[in-house]
Protein backbone atom coordinates (compact mmCIF):
# COMPACT_ATOMS: atom_id res chain seq x y z
CA UNK A 1 0.00 0.00 0.00
CA UNK A 2 1.41 3.51 -0.86
CA UNK A 3 -1.04 6.21 0.13
CA UNK A 4 -0.46 8.94 2.41
CA UNK A 5 -3.67 9.93 3.25
CA UNK A 6 -6.62 7.34 3.43
CA UNK A 7 -9.83 9.65 2.23
CA UNK A 8 -12.21 7.54 0.12
CA UNK A 9 -12.23 3.71 -0.57
CA UNK A 10 -12.54 4.65 -4.30
CA UNK A 11 -8.55 5.23 -4.47
CA UNK A 12 -7.53 1.48 -2.78
CA UNK A 13 -7.29 -1.15 -4.73
CA UNK A 14 -8.45 -4.91 -4.28
CA UNK A 15 -4.59 -5.16 -3.44
CA UNK A 16 -4.49 -2.17 -1.02
CA UNK A 17 -7.95 -3.71 0.73
CA UNK A 18 -6.13 -7.15 0.94
CA UNK A 19 -3.10 -5.60 2.42
CA UNK A 20 -5.04 -4.11 4.98
CA UNK A 21 -7.28 -6.79 5.92
CA UNK A 22 -4.29 -9.30 6.10
CA UNK A 23 -2.76 -6.96 8.38
CA UNK A 24 -5.73 -6.82 10.02
CA UNK A 25 -5.79 -10.43 10.54
CA UNK A 26 -2.18 -10.49 11.81
CA UNK A 27 -2.96 -8.21 14.46
CA UNK A 28 -5.99 -9.95 15.62
CA UNK A 29 -4.62 -13.12 16.32
CA UNK A 30 -1.72 -11.61 17.97
CA UNK A 31 -1.96 -7.92 19.25
CA UNK A 32 1.23 -8.44 21.88
CA UNK A 33 3.36 -8.71 18.65
CA UNK A 34 2.44 -5.01 17.71
CA UNK A 35 2.64 -3.59 20.99
CA UNK A 36 5.55 -1.70 20.68
CA UNK A 37 5.41 -1.32 17.17
CA UNK A 38 4.30 3.18 17.19
CA UNK A 39 5.85 3.93 21.00
CA UNK A 40 6.42 7.63 20.79
CA UNK A 41 3.72 8.51 18.24
CA UNK A 42 1.25 10.72 18.31
CA UNK A 43 -2.14 10.79 16.64
CA UNK A 44 -4.49 13.55 16.63
CA UNK A 45 -8.33 12.84 16.85
CA UNK A 46 -10.09 15.45 15.15
CA UNK A 47 -13.95 15.12 15.81
CA UNK A 48 -16.10 18.12 14.77
CA UNK A 49 -19.19 15.36 15.08
CA UNK A 50 -20.12 12.78 17.88
CA UNK A 51 -18.75 9.72 17.74
CA UNK A 52 -18.63 6.95 20.13
CA UNK A 53 -17.13 3.46 18.23
CA UNK A 54 -14.78 5.53 15.51
CA UNK A 55 -13.19 7.82 17.89
CA UNK A 56 -12.47 5.39 20.56
CA UNK A 57 -11.28 2.44 18.32
CA UNK A 58 -9.08 4.58 16.63
CA UNK A 59 -7.48 6.11 20.25
CA UNK A 60 -7.87 2.04 21.67
CA UNK A 61 -5.65 0.94 17.93
CA UNK A 62 -3.03 3.88 18.77
CA UNK A 63 -2.86 3.16 22.63
CA UNK A 64 -2.51 -0.84 21.36
CA UNK A 65 0.58 -0.17 18.73
CA UNK A 66 2.54 2.03 21.33
CA UNK A 67 1.34 5.36 20.79
CA UNK A 68 -0.90 8.02 22.29
CA UNK A 69 -3.33 10.17 21.63
CA UNK A 70 -4.26 13.68 21.82
CA UNK A 71 -7.68 14.78 21.35
CA UNK A 72 -8.97 18.38 20.00
CA UNK A 73 -12.15 17.76 22.19
CA UNK A 74 -15.54 19.11 21.74
CA UNK A 75 -16.20 21.76 19.22
CA UNK A 76 -17.61 24.09 21.56
CA UNK A 77 -14.58 23.70 23.41
CA UNK A 78 -12.52 24.13 20.80
CA UNK A 79 -10.98 27.09 18.81
CA UNK A 80 -13.56 26.37 16.10
CA UNK A 81 -16.07 27.73 18.22
CA UNK A 82 -14.18 31.27 17.44
CA UNK A 83 -13.94 30.62 13.98
CA UNK A 84 -11.12 29.46 13.08
CA UNK A 85 -11.19 27.24 9.57
CA UNK A 86 -10.87 23.41 9.33
CA UNK A 87 -7.56 24.55 7.11
CA UNK A 88 -6.10 26.72 9.99
CA UNK A 89 -7.12 23.53 12.83
CA UNK A 90 -5.52 20.64 10.40
CA UNK A 91 -2.42 22.95 9.71
CA UNK A 92 -1.81 23.77 13.72
CA UNK A 93 -2.60 20.27 15.01
CA UNK A 94 -0.36 18.51 12.21
CA UNK A 95 2.74 20.23 13.62
CA UNK A 96 1.78 18.23 17.17
CA UNK A 97 1.55 14.57 15.76
CA UNK A 98 2.06 11.93 13.43
CA UNK A 99 -1.00 11.38 11.98
CA UNK A 100 -4.32 12.69 11.83
CA UNK A 101 -8.02 11.31 12.24
CA UNK A 102 -10.70 13.49 11.47
CA UNK A 103 -14.16 13.41 11.47
CA UNK A 104 -16.23 16.75 9.83
CA UNK A 105 -19.89 17.26 9.01
CA UNK A 106 -19.18 19.04 5.45
CA UNK A 107 -18.70 16.43 2.57
CA UNK A 108 -14.87 16.85 1.29
CA UNK A 109 -13.89 18.24 4.46
CA UNK A 110 -11.09 15.05 4.23
CA UNK A 111 -10.32 15.76 1.07
CA UNK A 112 -9.61 19.72 1.47
CA UNK A 113 -7.45 18.76 5.23
CA UNK A 114 -5.29 16.38 3.05
CA UNK A 115 -4.26 19.23 0.99
CA UNK A 116 -3.14 21.35 4.13
CA UNK A 117 -1.17 18.54 5.65
CA UNK A 118 2.00 16.26 5.52
CA UNK A 119 0.97 13.77 7.98
CA UNK A 120 -1.49 11.18 6.79
CA UNK A 121 -4.80 11.95 7.46
CA UNK A 122 -7.78 9.38 7.76
CA UNK A 123 -11.36 10.16 6.80
CA UNK A 124 -13.52 9.04 9.71
CA UNK A 125 -16.29 10.54 8.14
CA UNK A 126 -17.21 13.46 6.07
CA UNK A 127 -20.38 14.23 6.35
CA UNK A 128 -22.86 12.28 4.07
CA UNK A 129 -19.66 11.16 1.93
CA UNK A 130 -17.38 8.60 3.07
CA UNK A 131 -15.96 6.69 5.81
CA UNK A 132 -13.46 4.66 4.58
CA UNK A 133 -12.30 2.93 7.97
CA UNK A 134 -15.32 2.01 8.50
CA UNK A 135 -15.61 0.22 4.90
CA UNK A 136 -11.95 -1.71 5.96
CA UNK A 137 -13.39 -3.33 9.20
CA UNK A 138 -16.91 -3.94 7.73
CA UNK A 139 -15.03 -6.03 4.83
CA UNK A 140 -13.12 -7.46 7.75
CA UNK A 141 -15.98 -8.59 9.10
CA UNK A 142 -17.97 -9.91 5.92
CA UNK A 143 -14.77 -11.45 4.83
CA UNK A 144 -14.50 -13.43 8.15
CA UNK A 145 -18.31 -14.20 7.55
CA UNK A 146 -19.17 -15.02 4.20
CA UNK A 147 -16.02 -14.40 2.22
CA UNK A 148 -15.66 -11.51 -0.54
CA UNK A 149 -15.86 -13.13 -3.31
CA UNK A 150 -19.32 -14.60 -4.87
CA UNK A 151 -20.89 -12.37 -2.33
CA UNK A 152 -24.04 -11.42 -2.72
CA UNK A 153 -24.93 -8.44 -0.14
CA UNK A 154 -28.04 -6.69 0.59
CA UNK A 155 -27.29 -3.04 1.77
CA UNK A 156 -30.65 -1.31 3.36
CA UNK A 157 -32.11 1.47 4.75
CA UNK A 158 -30.81 5.00 4.25
CA UNK A 159 -28.64 4.85 1.41
CA UNK A 160 -28.80 8.62 0.21
CA UNK A 161 -27.43 9.96 3.52
CA UNK A 162 -25.28 7.01 4.59
CA UNK A 163 -21.59 7.55 4.33
CA UNK A 164 -20.75 4.43 5.45
CA UNK A 165 -23.01 2.50 2.38
CA UNK A 166 -21.45 4.81 0.25
CA UNK A 167 -17.60 3.71 1.17
CA UNK A 168 -18.67 0.25 1.23
CA UNK A 169 -20.48 -0.44 -1.89
CA UNK A 170 -17.58 1.45 -3.60
CA UNK A 171 -15.03 -0.99 -2.35
CA UNK A 172 -17.24 -3.75 -2.99
CA UNK A 173 -16.95 -3.11 -6.75
CA UNK A 174 -13.19 -4.64 -6.61
CA UNK A 175 -15.08 -8.13 -5.29
CA UNK A 176 -16.98 -10.32 -7.25
CA UNK A 177 -19.93 -9.05 -5.46
CA UNK A 178 -23.81 -8.66 -6.53
CA UNK A 179 -24.88 -5.36 -4.10
CA UNK A 180 -28.59 -5.18 -3.23
CA UNK A 181 -29.44 -2.05 -2.55
CA UNK A 182 -33.09 -1.89 -0.45
CA UNK A 183 -34.41 1.56 0.40
CA UNK A 184 -37.56 3.41 0.21
CA UNK A 185 -38.00 6.45 -2.96
CA UNK A 186 -36.69 8.63 -0.69
CA UNK A 187 -33.83 7.66 0.66
CA UNK A 188 -32.20 5.82 -2.72
CA UNK A 189 -28.44 5.85 -3.30
CA UNK A 190 -27.26 9.50 -4.48
CA UNK A 191 -27.12 9.52 -8.17
CA UNK A 192 -23.58 10.66 -7.96
CA UNK A 193 -22.64 6.93 -6.32
CA UNK A 194 -24.55 5.26 -8.93
CA UNK A 195 -22.40 6.83 -11.63
CA UNK A 196 -19.34 5.92 -10.27
CA UNK A 197 -20.49 2.38 -9.50
CA UNK A 198 -21.79 1.89 -12.89
CA UNK A 199 -17.92 3.17 -13.72
CA UNK A 200 -16.18 0.77 -11.39
CA UNK A 201 -18.55 -1.97 -11.66
CA UNK A 202 -20.18 -2.09 -15.11
CA UNK A 203 -23.61 -2.18 -13.34
CA UNK A 204 -23.16 -5.86 -13.40
CA UNK A 205 -23.65 -6.20 -9.90
CA UNK A 206 -25.75 -3.51 -8.59
CA UNK A 207 -29.26 -3.41 -8.42
CA UNK A 208 -31.99 -1.20 -6.24
CA UNK A 209 -35.19 -2.46 -4.84
CA UNK A 210 -37.58 -0.95 -1.98
CA UNK A 211 -38.59 -4.59 -0.43
CA UNK A 212 -36.01 -6.53 1.24
CA UNK A 213 -38.70 -9.37 -0.08
CA UNK A 214 -37.53 -9.80 -3.35
CA UNK A 215 -34.19 -10.54 -2.68
CA UNK A 216 -33.61 -11.81 1.06
CA UNK A 217 -33.33 -15.47 0.26
CA UNK A 218 -30.45 -14.95 -2.01
CA UNK A 219 -28.48 -13.24 0.31
CA UNK A 220 -25.38 -13.99 2.26
CA UNK A 221 -25.06 -10.87 4.01
CA UNK A 222 -27.33 -8.12 4.77
CA UNK A 223 -26.20 -4.54 5.94
CA UNK A 224 -28.88 -2.65 7.89
CA UNK A 225 -28.45 1.22 8.16
CA UNK A 226 -30.64 3.38 10.63
CA UNK A 227 -33.35 5.39 8.58
CA UNK A 228 -32.48 8.63 10.06
CA UNK A 229 -35.90 10.07 11.04
CA UNK A 230 -34.48 13.20 11.31
CA UNK A 231 -33.73 13.41 7.52
CA UNK A 232 -37.78 12.52 6.27
CA UNK A 233 -39.51 16.13 5.69
CA UNK A 234 -42.35 15.12 7.36
CA UNK A 235 -43.38 12.46 10.00
CA UNK A 236 -45.80 10.71 8.30
CA UNK A 237 -43.35 10.39 5.62
CA UNK A 238 -41.24 8.31 7.58
CA UNK A 239 -44.00 6.47 9.47
CA UNK A 240 -44.79 5.25 6.03
CA UNK A 241 -41.25 3.41 5.58
CA UNK A 242 -40.10 2.56 9.30
CA UNK A 243 -41.85 -0.36 9.96
CA UNK A 244 -40.97 -1.88 6.34
CA UNK A 245 -37.45 -1.73 7.21
CA UNK A 246 -37.15 -3.56 10.01
CA UNK A 247 -35.56 -6.72 10.57
CA UNK A 248 -36.96 -9.29 13.36
CA UNK A 249 -36.92 -13.07 13.88
CA UNK A 250 -40.18 -13.29 11.61
CA UNK A 251 -38.45 -11.24 8.78
CA UNK A 252 -35.42 -14.05 8.87
CA UNK A 253 -37.75 -16.89 8.66
CA UNK A 254 -37.53 -16.18 4.64
CA UNK A 255 -33.44 -15.90 4.97
CA UNK A 256 -30.79 -18.16 4.27
CA UNK A 257 -29.57 -20.39 7.09
CA UNK A 258 -25.99 -18.71 6.75
CA UNK A 259 -27.14 -15.10 6.27
CA UNK A 260 -24.82 -12.53 8.02
CA UNK A 261 -26.51 -9.32 9.35
CA UNK A 262 -24.22 -6.38 9.72
CA UNK A 263 -25.30 -2.73 11.23
CA UNK A 264 -22.64 -0.38 11.81
CA UNK A 265 -24.51 1.01 14.83
CA UNK A 266 -25.55 3.00 16.51
CA UNK A 267 -28.98 0.99 15.57
CA UNK A 268 -32.62 2.42 17.34
CA UNK A 269 -35.22 -0.41 15.91
CA UNK A 270 -33.77 -1.74 12.69
CA UNK A 271 -32.66 -5.05 14.40
CA UNK A 272 -34.89 -6.82 16.94
CA UNK A 273 -32.94 -7.39 19.97
CA UNK A 274 -33.99 -11.21 19.31
CA UNK A 275 -31.62 -11.21 16.42
CA UNK A 276 -28.57 -10.72 18.79
CA UNK A 277 -28.63 -13.96 20.01
CA UNK A 278 -29.11 -15.55 17.16
CA UNK A 279 -26.03 -16.90 14.73
CA UNK A 280 -26.97 -14.31 12.07
CA UNK A 281 -25.68 -11.25 14.14
CA UNK A 282 -22.30 -10.06 13.37
CA UNK A 283 -22.83 -6.36 14.38
CA UNK A 284 -21.22 -6.44 17.80
CA UNK A 285 -18.06 -8.76 16.24
CA UNK A 286 -18.18 -5.85 13.68
CA UNK A 287 -17.60 -3.22 16.08
CA UNK A 288 -15.19 -5.03 17.90
CA UNK A 289 -13.26 -5.25 14.33
CA UNK A 290 -13.10 -1.78 14.19
CA UNK A 291 -9.59 -2.06 16.44
CA UNK A 292 -7.79 -4.54 15.03
CA UNK A 293 -8.61 -2.82 11.28
CA UNK A 294 -7.30 0.71 12.52
CA UNK A 295 -4.25 -0.92 13.93
CA UNK A 296 -3.68 -1.99 10.73
CA UNK A 297 -4.26 0.92 8.96
CA UNK A 298 -2.45 3.41 11.21
CA UNK A 299 0.41 0.59 10.85
CA UNK A 300 0.30 0.97 7.47
CA UNK A 301 0.21 4.44 7.36
CA UNK A 302 2.94 5.09 10.16
CA UNK A 303 5.03 2.76 8.42
CA UNK A 304 5.19 2.39 5.11
CA UNK A 305 7.04 4.71 2.44
CA UNK A 306 5.28 7.57 2.79
CA UNK A 307 6.55 7.78 6.27
CA UNK A 308 10.05 7.47 5.41
CA UNK A 309 9.60 9.91 2.51
CA UNK A 310 8.25 12.19 4.98
CA UNK A 311 11.02 11.86 7.23
CA UNK A 312 13.62 12.70 4.38
CA UNK A 313 13.78 8.80 3.63
CA UNK A 314 14.84 7.43 6.83
CA UNK A 315 13.38 4.51 7.30
CA UNK A 316 11.87 3.76 10.77
CA UNK A 317 12.36 -0.21 10.58
CA UNK B 1 -13.07 34.73 -40.07
CA UNK B 2 -15.89 34.96 -37.72
CA UNK B 3 -19.29 35.76 -38.79
CA UNK B 4 -18.89 39.96 -37.93
CA UNK B 5 -15.57 39.60 -39.60
CA UNK B 6 -16.60 38.73 -42.83
CA UNK B 7 -19.84 39.17 -44.68
CA UNK B 8 -20.80 36.06 -44.14
CA UNK B 9 -24.08 36.79 -42.38
CA UNK B 10 -24.39 40.17 -43.33
CA UNK B 11 -23.98 43.44 -42.95
CA UNK B 12 -27.00 43.75 -40.04
CA UNK B 13 -24.59 42.06 -37.68
CA UNK B 14 -22.13 44.73 -38.18
CA UNK B 15 -24.68 47.78 -37.23
CA UNK B 16 -25.36 45.44 -33.92
CA UNK B 17 -21.52 44.92 -33.18
CA UNK B 18 -18.89 46.99 -34.12
CA UNK B 19 -15.48 45.51 -35.00
CA UNK B 20 -12.93 45.62 -32.41
CA UNK B 21 -9.40 46.84 -33.59
CA UNK B 22 -7.06 43.79 -31.58
CA UNK B 23 -8.20 41.66 -28.89
CA UNK B 24 -10.89 38.64 -28.95
CA UNK B 25 -14.11 38.08 -30.55
CA UNK B 26 -16.11 35.05 -28.87
CA UNK B 27 -18.18 34.13 -31.85
CA UNK B 28 -20.73 31.10 -32.00
CA UNK B 29 -21.83 31.32 -28.12
CA UNK B 30 -25.20 29.92 -27.40
CA UNK B 31 -28.11 32.31 -27.56
CA UNK B 32 -28.80 33.71 -24.13
CA UNK B 33 -25.35 32.42 -22.90
CA UNK B 34 -23.51 36.17 -23.90
CA UNK B 35 -23.14 37.37 -20.17
CA UNK B 36 -22.37 33.97 -18.42
CA UNK B 37 -19.52 34.22 -20.87
CA UNK B 38 -18.52 37.96 -19.28
CA UNK B 39 -18.69 36.16 -16.04
CA UNK B 40 -16.60 33.58 -16.28
CA UNK B 41 -14.02 35.58 -18.10
CA UNK B 42 -14.52 38.12 -14.75
CA UNK B 43 -15.72 40.23 -16.82
CA UNK B 44 -18.08 42.84 -15.30
CA UNK B 45 -17.16 46.42 -16.72
CA UNK B 46 -15.58 47.76 -13.39
CA UNK B 47 -12.29 47.79 -14.99
CA UNK B 48 -13.14 50.06 -17.70
CA UNK B 49 -12.92 47.07 -20.25
CA UNK B 50 -14.59 47.78 -23.40
CA UNK B 51 -16.93 44.80 -23.97
CA UNK B 52 -19.52 44.76 -27.31
CA UNK B 53 -22.27 42.39 -26.83
CA UNK B 54 -24.61 40.58 -29.28
CA UNK B 55 -27.47 38.25 -28.27
CA UNK B 56 -29.52 36.45 -30.17
CA UNK B 57 -28.04 36.98 -33.33
CA UNK B 58 -29.35 34.80 -36.30
CA UNK B 59 -26.92 32.41 -37.24
CA UNK B 60 -26.17 29.52 -40.28
CA UNK B 61 -24.69 27.29 -37.57
CA UNK B 62 -26.97 27.81 -33.59
CA UNK B 63 -30.31 30.15 -35.74
CA UNK B 64 -29.44 32.59 -32.82
CA UNK B 65 -26.15 33.15 -31.62
CA UNK B 66 -24.11 35.61 -28.84
CA UNK B 67 -21.21 37.22 -29.64
CA UNK B 68 -18.38 38.78 -27.31
CA UNK B 69 -15.84 41.48 -28.21
CA UNK B 70 -13.89 41.90 -25.61
CA UNK B 71 -11.40 44.89 -26.83
CA UNK B 72 -7.55 45.07 -26.00
CA UNK B 73 -7.48 41.46 -24.61
CA UNK B 74 -6.16 38.19 -25.66
CA UNK B 75 -7.88 35.13 -23.85
CA UNK B 76 -5.78 32.70 -22.18
CA UNK B 77 -6.25 29.16 -23.73
CA UNK B 78 -7.22 28.30 -19.80
CA UNK B 79 -10.19 30.62 -19.93
CA UNK B 80 -10.68 29.33 -23.53
CA UNK B 81 -11.26 25.82 -22.04
CA UNK B 82 -13.53 26.94 -19.24
CA UNK B 83 -15.44 28.62 -21.88
CA UNK B 84 -15.88 25.51 -23.16
CA UNK B 85 -18.38 24.60 -20.20
CA UNK B 86 -21.23 26.85 -21.13
CA UNK B 87 -20.38 27.93 -25.20
CA UNK B 88 -18.99 24.39 -26.22
CA UNK B 89 -19.33 25.80 -29.86
CA UNK B 90 -17.87 28.62 -29.69
CA UNK B 91 -15.24 29.90 -31.76
CA UNK B 92 -12.51 32.15 -30.45
CA UNK B 93 -11.08 34.68 -33.18
CA UNK B 94 -7.95 36.85 -31.89
CA UNK B 95 -7.88 40.37 -33.81
CA UNK B 96 -4.93 42.44 -34.40
CA UNK B 97 -5.33 45.46 -36.44
CA UNK B 98 -8.98 44.65 -37.06
CA UNK B 99 -7.44 41.63 -38.73
CA UNK B 100 -8.44 37.66 -37.52
CA UNK B 101 -5.02 36.65 -37.06
CA UNK B 102 -5.71 33.41 -35.20
CA UNK B 103 -9.28 31.49 -35.18
CA UNK B 104 -10.14 28.17 -33.00
CA UNK B 105 -12.22 26.20 -31.43
CA UNK B 106 -12.96 25.37 -27.86
CA UNK B 107 -11.86 22.50 -25.58
CA UNK B 108 -13.04 21.35 -22.92
CA UNK B 109 -10.51 20.72 -19.70
CA UNK B 110 -10.20 18.11 -17.42
CA UNK B 111 -10.64 20.52 -14.10
CA UNK B 112 -11.60 23.83 -13.80
CA UNK B 113 -10.82 25.75 -10.73
CA UNK B 114 -11.93 28.64 -8.81
CA UNK B 115 -15.23 29.54 -11.52
CA UNK B 116 -17.76 27.42 -10.39
CA UNK B 117 -19.64 27.46 -7.00
CA UNK B 118 -20.86 23.95 -5.74
CA UNK B 119 -24.14 24.04 -5.76
CA UNK B 120 -23.90 21.20 -2.08
CA UNK B 121 -24.60 23.38 0.77
CA UNK B 122 -23.05 19.91 2.77
CA UNK B 123 -19.74 20.93 0.47
CA UNK B 124 -16.71 22.00 2.41
CA UNK B 125 -16.33 24.23 -0.52
CA UNK B 126 -19.37 26.39 0.51
CA UNK B 127 -17.35 26.75 4.35
CA UNK B 128 -15.59 30.04 3.99
CA UNK B 129 -12.67 27.72 4.06
CA UNK B 130 -9.61 29.42 1.66
CA UNK B 131 -9.92 26.70 -0.71
CA UNK B 132 -11.16 27.54 -4.44
CA UNK B 133 -13.76 24.97 -5.99
CA UNK B 134 -12.70 22.36 -8.01
CA UNK B 135 -14.55 20.58 -10.85
CA UNK B 136 -13.74 17.85 -12.89
CA UNK B 137 -15.33 18.04 -16.11
CA UNK B 138 -17.22 15.09 -17.40
CA UNK B 139 -18.35 13.77 -20.88
CA UNK B 140 -22.21 15.79 -20.07
CA UNK B 141 -21.40 17.85 -16.93
CA UNK B 142 -19.06 18.80 -14.20
CA UNK B 143 -18.46 16.90 -11.18
CA UNK B 144 -17.22 18.20 -7.69
CA UNK B 145 -13.54 17.20 -6.35
CA UNK B 146 -14.46 17.51 -3.15
CA UNK B 147 -18.00 16.11 -2.55
CA UNK B 148 -18.93 14.41 -5.67
CA UNK B 149 -21.11 16.64 -7.09
CA UNK B 150 -22.11 15.81 -10.61
CA UNK B 151 -24.01 18.71 -12.30
CA UNK B 152 -25.74 18.45 -15.45
CA UNK B 153 -27.65 21.22 -16.39
CA UNK B 154 -27.73 24.55 -15.47
CA UNK B 155 -23.77 25.11 -15.11
CA UNK B 156 -24.25 28.43 -15.84
CA UNK B 157 -25.72 28.85 -12.61
CA UNK B 158 -22.67 27.64 -10.95
CA UNK B 159 -20.32 30.50 -12.46
CA UNK B 160 -18.88 32.19 -9.21
CA UNK B 161 -19.37 36.02 -10.11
Amino acid sequence: MRHDHLITSKQLTREDIETILDRAAEIDADPSAVADRHTNTLLGLLFFEPSTRTKMSFETAMKRLGGDVVDMGSVESSSVKKGETLADTVRVIEGYTDALVLRHPKQGSATMASEFVDVPLVNAGDGAGHHPSQTMLDLYTIRENAGLDDLTIGIMGDLKYGRTVHSLAHALTNFDAQQHFISPESLRLPREVVYDLHQEDGGAGIREHESLEEVLPSLDVLYVTRIQRERFPDEQEYQKVAGEYQIGTETLEAAGDDLTIMHPLPRVDEIAPEIDETDHAAYFEQAHNGVPVRMALLDLLLSDDGAADRRGGESDE
Amino acid sequence: MSDDHNHHDGDDHELRVSKIRSGTVIDHVRGGQALNVLAILGIDGSEGEEVSVGMNVPSDRLARKDIVKVEGRELSQDEVDVLSLIAPDATINIVRDYEVIEKHRVEPPEIVEGVLSCPNAGCITTSGEPVDSRFEVLEDGVRCDYCGTIVRDEIASLIDT
